[in-house]
């Protein structure tokens, strides 16, 4: 009898891709899911309306209701598929970062885009609350990028013997450099004004309130470009994730690789900061679930990575939007909330290290 | 998947740099204690701080300072300093991950949602009373975590540890930030006590928390050897005689004692836990006989001086201690990782 091979091997002249056999089927599975969790998400709410009048109206019929058309098309439709991009490029975004550091704490605040963004907002929103309010996506995407810049330089030594770009010390300059941006955000928090600090709070749980769709149109192109190349990078990944030594051994040009990388996630991470503030717990769990799904392979985790953390994040709103109307939960506090039992999961099921 | 702590530096320092280093951190301790008595928004000798210490004098307002500002002040900053810098170390050592420290029990976070509930239930607005539902909310999220971290056959795995650490820890400070956003009494209320300070405190409430934290660390230098055999993996230890899951759980049990106690007086203070131990370990290596000790003293060490600077910083406003260790240890830090780390 012929042993199942546990692998699905695509094969064109310029590409080939070995995925386990899981994959197709997890991803399909979670798309469906996504996709169920995108019409409730729509029709739920304030205002209720019908699953099957949800996908008509999606679909441009007329079903002689005024709202509707408005409610789903410029209300809601905008922010589930907000909800949901966010949730995939911080789900790849911690996959990578979790990869390259091989730690399982590792998630994509340790490349310093989080800890930036929180203070450039801080001061933005707190400091300088007479400031277009306006600017406020730019100024944390900035703050963002600036600070991952300047960790990698932080962590970077051109001498020979202390191997350019360590992961470890990228993880250790990483935390020094979020704790002491961490410290100014809670000088501006505890010394603030009351009002301007739980405006703060609100941006620092990360929401996805009001978005519409010139939000998607400003982070679409940028996921659009990342995941993709996350996906096809992620073969390298597995390669470092065989340790050092061995990377080196068969011939993997590491520091650039893993600086590619690094870019990736910090892009991915960074570009969900302007339209939904710091939504930290995707990152972490995200890849974690997805690894229990697909295994760890790389090829296969990235995707399920991107399509678990959209999930997660969909649902996350559904519920935080609905759980004690009208008060709306920011989506990054339900995030953590909903979060917890998928990770008891985790923990009931044998673990593998 | 742990990152494995001890590639980062040798894993034994020579005995003269592990017995040396003692009298110069001892040194480095009385020195920023009695700076730190002296020094404030009122400057005072030190020749006024020896009188006020044997002869007391009731009338003489800088006494009165010393006697009752700045001494607790200090010991308050000694306790909690030694105590965060003890279980950083070993929380590393117990889930061998250099990221770990004391708040990944879920103890400051669960010490920052029962005061904050305290405040937004019950109006609570005391310290002493802060102290006890933060070291409540401390202990029962520990235990929490500990258990399900523990559920499943193989016991508290580190990795299972660590897990469940990062879910209870974003669930719980989820849920004080919904309070906090929502409810502009609460955040003004406890805002202070979240950014982790030490002054104020009555010496009553310092006194009746020292024994827990002397307890503690007793009961950590205790477990130094055995630390040591468990860092080097659970396997190894197994092989060697220990009885892995007792020695885990003295560990977490003082972990809890001690970041409970610290918690409780002080409010949630992180980065001393996480940094001091990765910077002993630069000179001291990996032996926590001498480890958990050096842990200790650069706490207090630490912690003393940041407190003082917060207060000589801003003069004559203070700021908070918790936010000082970070934004000092913060660039010290980055600096000794880019220097020590190798590889």
């Amino acid at each position: 009898m012929k042993p199942e091979i546990p692998w699905a091997v695509y094969q064109t002249k310029f590409f080939s891709l070995r995925l386990d056999r899981r994959v197709p089927w997890i991803l399909c599975f979670l798309s469906l899911a996504a996709l169920i969790l995108f019409v409730l998400h729509i029709g739920v709410g304030e205002y209720y309306i019908a699953p099957f009048d949800v996908l008509n109206t999606i679909l441009g019929k007329d079903l002689g209701d005024e709202n509707y058309r408005f409610v789903v098309m410029e209300l809601r439709m905008p922010r589930a598929i907000l909800a949901w991009l966010v949730g995939a490029a911080l789900g790849a975004s911690g996959a990578i970062v979790q990869g390259l550091t091989r730690n399982p704490l590792a998630s994509p605040d340790l490349t310093g885009v989080t800890a930036g963004a929180s203070a450039a907002a801080v001061v933005f929103i707190v400091i300088l609350p007479n400031t277009p309010q306006g600017w406020l996506p730019l100024v944390a995407f900035a703050g963002g990028m600036f600070v991952a810049v300047l960790l990698y330089l932080f962590a970077w030594r051109g001498n020979a013997s202390m191997s350019g770009d360590s992961p470890i010390r990228l993880i250790l300059v990483g935390i020094g450099l979020s704790a002491a941006l961490g410290a100014f955000v809670s000088f501006a928090l505890t010394f603030g004004e009351l009002w301007y600090v739980q405006n703060a709070i609100m941006w620092l749980s990360g929401s996805v309130y009001a978005s519409d769709w010139a939000d998607i149109r400003s982070v679409f192109p940028w996921i659009l470009i990342c995941l993709p190349l996350a996906f096809l990078t992620a073969r390298d990944l597995n390669v470092l994730n065989l340790g050092e030594d061995i990377a080196h051994g068969l011939g993997a040009p590491l520091t650039l690789k893993r600086g590619f990388l690094l870019l990736l996630a910090v892009a991915l991470a960074g570009v969900t900061v302007t339209v939904a503030g710091i939504i930290s717990f995707v990152g972490l769990i995200a890849p974690h679930l997805a690894r229990r799904l697909v295994g760890s392979l790389h090829e296969g985790l990235i995707p399920a990575a991107a399509f678990v953390g959209g999930l997660v994040v969909l649902l996350s709103d559904l519920v935080g939007r609905t759980f004690m109307p009208p008060t709306e939960i920011p989506v990054g506090i339900v995030v953590s909330i909903v979060g917890v039992p998928f990770f008891l999961y985790l923990l009931w099921k044998r673990e593998k290290v | 998947m742990a990152v494995q702590i001890s590639n980062m530096t040798r894993t034994h320092a020579p005995k003269p740099i592990l017995i040396g280093a003692l009298p110069l951190c001892i040194a480095a301790l009385i020195f920023a204690a009695a700076v730190s008595v002296a020094f404030g928004a009122a400057d005072i000798t030190l020749q006024t701080v020896w009188e006020a210490i044997v002869s007391f004098d009731k009338t003489n307002a800088n006494h009165l300072i010393i006697q009752t500002l700045r001494f607790p002040r200090v010991f308050t900053a000694m306790l909690v300093g030694a105590a965060l810098g003890v279980t950083g170390a070993i929380m590393q050592g117990l889930t061998r991950n250099p990221l770990a420290d004391p708040g990944l029990l879920g103890i400051e976070s669960g010490a920052a949602f029962a005061v904050v509930m305290g405040i937004f239930v019950f109006h609570i607005t005391s310290l002493p009373v802060y102290a006890v539902f933060a070291f409540a909310g401390a202990t029962l999220t520990a235990l929490a975590v500990y258990g399900l971290g523990s559920l499943g056959r193989s016991g508290a795995t580190p990795f299972k540890l660590t897990i469940a650490g990062a879910a209870f820890s974003s669930l719980l400070s989820s849920l004080t930030t919904s309070i906090l956003m929502f409810n502009q009494r609460s955040l003004d209320e406890a805002r202070f006590w979240l950014a982790g300070s030490v002054a104020g405190r009555e010496m009553r409430l310092v006194l009746e928390a020292a024994p827990f934290f002397f307890v503690g660390l007793a009961a950590a230098f205790l477990l130094g050897r055995q630390m040591t055999t468990l860092s080097m993996g659970e396997e190894i230890a197994r092989g060697l005689g220990q009885h892995v899951r007792r020695i885990k759980l003295a560990c977490a049990a003082v972990v809890i004692l001690l970041a409970g106690s610290a918690v409780a007086l002080a409010g949630p203070i992180g980065f001393i836990g996480l940094i001091i131990p990765h910077v002993v370990r630069m000179f001291a290596g990996v032996d926590y006989r001498w480890a958990l000790p050096y842990s200790a003293l650069l706490g207090a060490v630490f912690l003393l001086l940041s407190d003082l600077a917060g207060r000589m910083l801003v003069r004559p406003l203070e700021m908070p201690v918790g936010i000082m260790t970070a934004a000092i240890g913060g660039p010290i830090f980055i600096y000794l990782v880019r220097w020590k780390v190798k590889r």
